[in-house]
């Protein structure tokens, strides 16, 4: 039965080929919009580390000022000074957990002829790489001992690793950055991470970065602030050290809880910090500590850009445009056909038979158009990147998911879509009409 | 009344009710897109329209970080600025810790008064010398402009300020809201509450370097050099010299002094492309939703129509052979799509404002202006009208005779 009425369907649409062809077009036009839209927006709100997502959770201590909070209504500030997160660290109260800061560097390739070049760096501690499950090429992180020790060693990117060592097995062997001697102990691999959700500071859709080392280094080596630096008060005193001792947030914390439990503990934790804190006279606002699991810290700070779920929306409203066009013109287009539909009808088919057919047609008329829509949302995701530039080539691809989506879509709409008229079209009554012709 | 037979057109459109209003709603949810996305591009392209204050056109920056235990930060940035502002076809050039517009910056609040309850107005902060006038292309509209002694070197993590300071004039006008802005001359404000600085001149434009900002115009420059083995200079050139400069100076600057990386030589066009990009892509976006929405709904009308016109032929050669004009058939189809379309319309205000205010309640969009909605109402009519003229005019070429023929 199913492919008779395939073949009835290609039957019909043979005989109206512009009409069915303007069907086809228009549901087209709606899935390819909707779908490139509906791309941006999914890998935007990615899940960019599905299997621990729930175990990693961003800290938020409120240290602002008494007088006004770090953001409306009642927001704690989105990143932490330099003591609270030297505190934590080396309180040592979570399973894993790591302090972080970004910078920049100047390395120096041994060879002379390589010139040198500026480095973004990450400035962490050893816990990092297995908490976000950085992939290694060569050697491991270092350990929590170099960490305390202040040693010099460095995981380093596998693009710096090309640049600086020609791709070769580097640990162990030494590399300048910021015009100090460090041990190359690991070289990550290929680390794409949509969104860079450990610190979406400064933007969501940037590269991890060229350069690991301890957090330590900030201090040791006076490194100058990368991201944002917000302050309620000015610091104390002059120079570096009364900058780091000051209440300025500049530095981002992470925390790996595995039990519901490791997150109650930790909580209690930070609360008993923050009040051991306003004992020596800091942390005037009311206790508001925050854990945010990593797609809660995702939500809160808008990593989907407001114009890309503006698009997503209005192209719903473009796809619920071009099905009203489609139901209007399959209307029509079965209001022609109920010469036979009634003879059907009076030889015997149930209404059911019709109902179908009708129904499949319209079906294959939503398949074709989701297989063109297919191909404008590949053009429209290239589109985007032409607009966009660079920075959001790792949001315009096309995976098996948004596929199979797209064709879902386009059949379960263009089904909908021709409901009504084959509903229209089965309740023709055959008498009335067998004796008008 | 009779002579536009609006009577047997509504009654036939209550004979394909449904048909009717599926174009209405069409056209409805149409005019909805339409209108917000024609007011989301004229407000993006206001944004973009704004003026930096700079020389654009002829304005490029460099970043050079030295490295090596002997760099003498103080002692290269004075040579270079020497060198840059000697070199023929410059206009002028200075050492600055931002650049207006691209994104990344300082920024400090400021008070009237010392103590922790008073209202700040928060401002964009730029460290340059007294060259900065003629660089950053502003004019000193009150007071006067820095000079040679009151420039300072500003040490690694040094974090007290100059008492000197120039202002935008928006800035003096949120900071002294109730009085001229010229009579802020001479004031003191505080930065970061408690220190000390008195406004010596007023400038009458320089934008910040965050496009988003509300407080894009307010931006306030104090007289020093920053100590620091990364610096950006700004350099403004003659007309048409700012590609070879680019060029050249990039070059000259790594010769004279070798152990350093000269990076990100940008110019300001570029930064003001980049920094709007996301706006001018939605503009394209929405201005293609716009043309294939339209162009869907015209041909759907089109479509219908002609799907009407055929199912009516009989109908319309029996008009005709009752003495029916050509120009009477054209008059029906048409007024038949004006009287759907002003349902549609009708429906399309009420559906436009809800989205309006959707937009404004999740996203932040401002309130349309009201005189979008007719305009928006005209054209969605003249489309319409567009649409149906060809089946319209198919329809007036059916011949009388086919009334006596059977289908």
């Amino acid at each position: 039965m199913f492919s008779y009425y395939l073949k009835l369907s290609l039957k019909s649409i043979r005989k109206n080929p512009y009409l069915s062809g303007l069907m086809m077009i228009a549901i087209a036009l709606g899935i390819g919009a909707s779908m490139t839209t509906i791309t941006v927006n999914y890998l935007m709100s990615s899940n960019p580390i599905p299997h621990k997502s729930e175990q990693l959770y961003y800290v938020q201590l409120d240290s602002w000022s008494p007088h006004f909070p770090a953001q409306e209504p009642n927001e704690p500030p989105d990143q932490m000074t330099w003591r609270d997160a030297n505190n934590l660290m080396d309180a040592q109260q979570a399973f894993r957990q790591t302090a972080m800061a970004s910078s920049g560097a100047v390395i120096e390739p041994p060879d002379r002829d390589n010139k040198p070049f500026m480095a973004s760096l990450r400035l962490n501690f050893a816990d990092f790489f297995p908490m976000f499950d950085a992939p290694f090429l060569y050697g491991r992180a270092w350990e929590y001992a170099d960490d305390k020790a202040g040693n010099y060693v460095a995981v380093i990117s596998k693009e710096t690793n090309d640049r600086v060592f020609g791709g070769e097995n580097s640990v162990g062997r030494p590399i300048t950055i910021g015009g100090q001697q460090f041990t190359v102990t690991g070289v990550l691999d290929d680390w794409v991470l949509v969104p860079r959700f450990y610190d979406v500071t400064t933007g969501a859709f940037k590269g991890t970065e060229d350069v690991y080392i301890p957090f330590a280094m900030k201090e040791l080596m006076q490194l100058p602030n990368g991201g944002n630096t917000n302050c309620w008060k000015s610091p104390e005193g002059e120079g570096f050290e009364a900058f780091l001792q000051s209440e300025c947030v500049n530095y981002q914390m992470w925390v790996e809880l595995p039990t519901q439990a490791d997150k109650n503990a930790y909580m209690a934790f930070l609360n008993a910090y923050a009040e051991e804190q306003k004992a020596l006279g800091r942390f005037p606002r009311p206790l508001n500590n925050r854990l945010s699991d990593v797609m809660t810290w995702m939500e809160n700070q808008e990593v989907v850009a407001d114009d890309a779920q503006m698009m997503m929306w209005m192209a719903f409203l473009f796809l619920l445009v071009c099905l009203l066009n489609t139901i209007g013109l399959l209307l029509s287009k079965f209001a022609t056909r109920t010469g036979d539909i009634a003879l059907r009808r009076a030889i015997g088919s149930p209404r059911s038979a019709i109902f179908s057919q009708y129904v499949m047609e319209s079906a294959l008329i939503g398949v074709i158009g989701g297989l063109l829509g297919l191909g404008l949302a590949l053009l429209g995701l290239q589109g985007i990147k032409q607009l966009y530039g660079s920075f959001v080539s790792d949001l315009v691809e096309l995976d098996l998911t948004m596929v199979m989506l797209a064709i879902a879509l386009s059949i379960v709409a263009s089904i909908l879509a021709g409901c009504y008229p084959a509903w229209r079209a089965c309740s023709v009554p055959p008498a009335s009409n067998l004796k008008t012709q | 009344m009779s002579r536009w037979e609006l009577g047997p057109i509504l009654r036939a459109m209550t004979r394909n009710k449904v048909g009717a209003i599926l174009i209405a709603l069409q056209i409805a949810v149409t005019m909805t897109i339409i209108v917000n996305a024609a007011y989301i591009i004229v407000e993006r392209h206001t944004m973009m329209q704004r003026d930096s204050g700079l020389d654009e056109q002829n304005s490029f920056y460099l970043t050079t970080t030295g490295f090596g235990a002997d760099f003498e930060p103080k002692r290269v940035i004075t040579e270079d600025l020497d060198l840059i502002r000697r070199t023929p076809g410059v206009v002028d050039a200075i050492q600055i810790n931002a650049i207006p517009i691209s994104g990344g910056g300082w920024s400090m609040s400021l008070t009237t008064e010392t103590g922790d309850d008073a209202d700040d107005v928060n401002t964009a902060n730029y460290m340059t010398d007294e060259h900065g006038s003629n660089a950053l292309d502003f004019n000193i509209i009150a007071g006067s402009d820095f000079v040679a002694s009151d420039v300072r070197w500003r040490e690694r993590n040094q974090t007290d300020w100059p008492d000197k300071a120039l202002v935008t004039k928006a800035l003096a006008e949120s900071l002294f809201p109730e009085s001229p802005w010229q009579e802020s001359v001479g004031k003191t404000v505080y930065i970061a509450e408690d220190e000390p600085v008195i406004i010596t001149g007023i400038i009458d434009k320089l934008q910040a370097p965050w496009i988003g900002w509300s407080n894009l115009e307010h931006a306030m420059i104090t007289p020093e050099y920053l100590v620091s083995e990364s610096t950006r200079y700004f350099i403004r050139t003659e007309p048409g010299q700012r590609d070879r400069l680019m060029a050249e100076l990039e070059s000259t600057l790594a010769d004279k002094y070798p152990n350093r990386i000269i990076r990100d030589v940008t110019t300001l066009t570029d930064t003001r492309e980049r920094s709007y990009r996301q706006h001018s892509a939605m503009i394209t976006i929405l201005t293609t939703v716009m043309f294939l929405l339209t162009l869907v709904t015209a041909v759907g009308i089109v479509g219908l129509t002609s799907f009407n016109v055929n199912r009516r032929k009989k109908q319309i050669g029996t008009r005709r052979a009752l003495g029916a004009t050509q120009g009477a058939i054209i008059r029906y189809f048409m007024l038949e799509n004006l009287l759907i379309s002003a349902g549609g319309l009708l429906l399309g205000v009420v559906l436009t404002i809800a989205l309006n205010m959707a937009l404004i309640e999740w996203f932040s969009i401002t309130a349309l202006d009201w005189f979008y909605i007719p305009i928006g109402v005209v054209v969605l009519w003249v489309v319409g009208q567009l649409a149906v003229l060809g089946p319209a005019l198919r329809a007036s070429r059916v011949p009388p005779a086919i009334a006596t023929r059977t289908v």
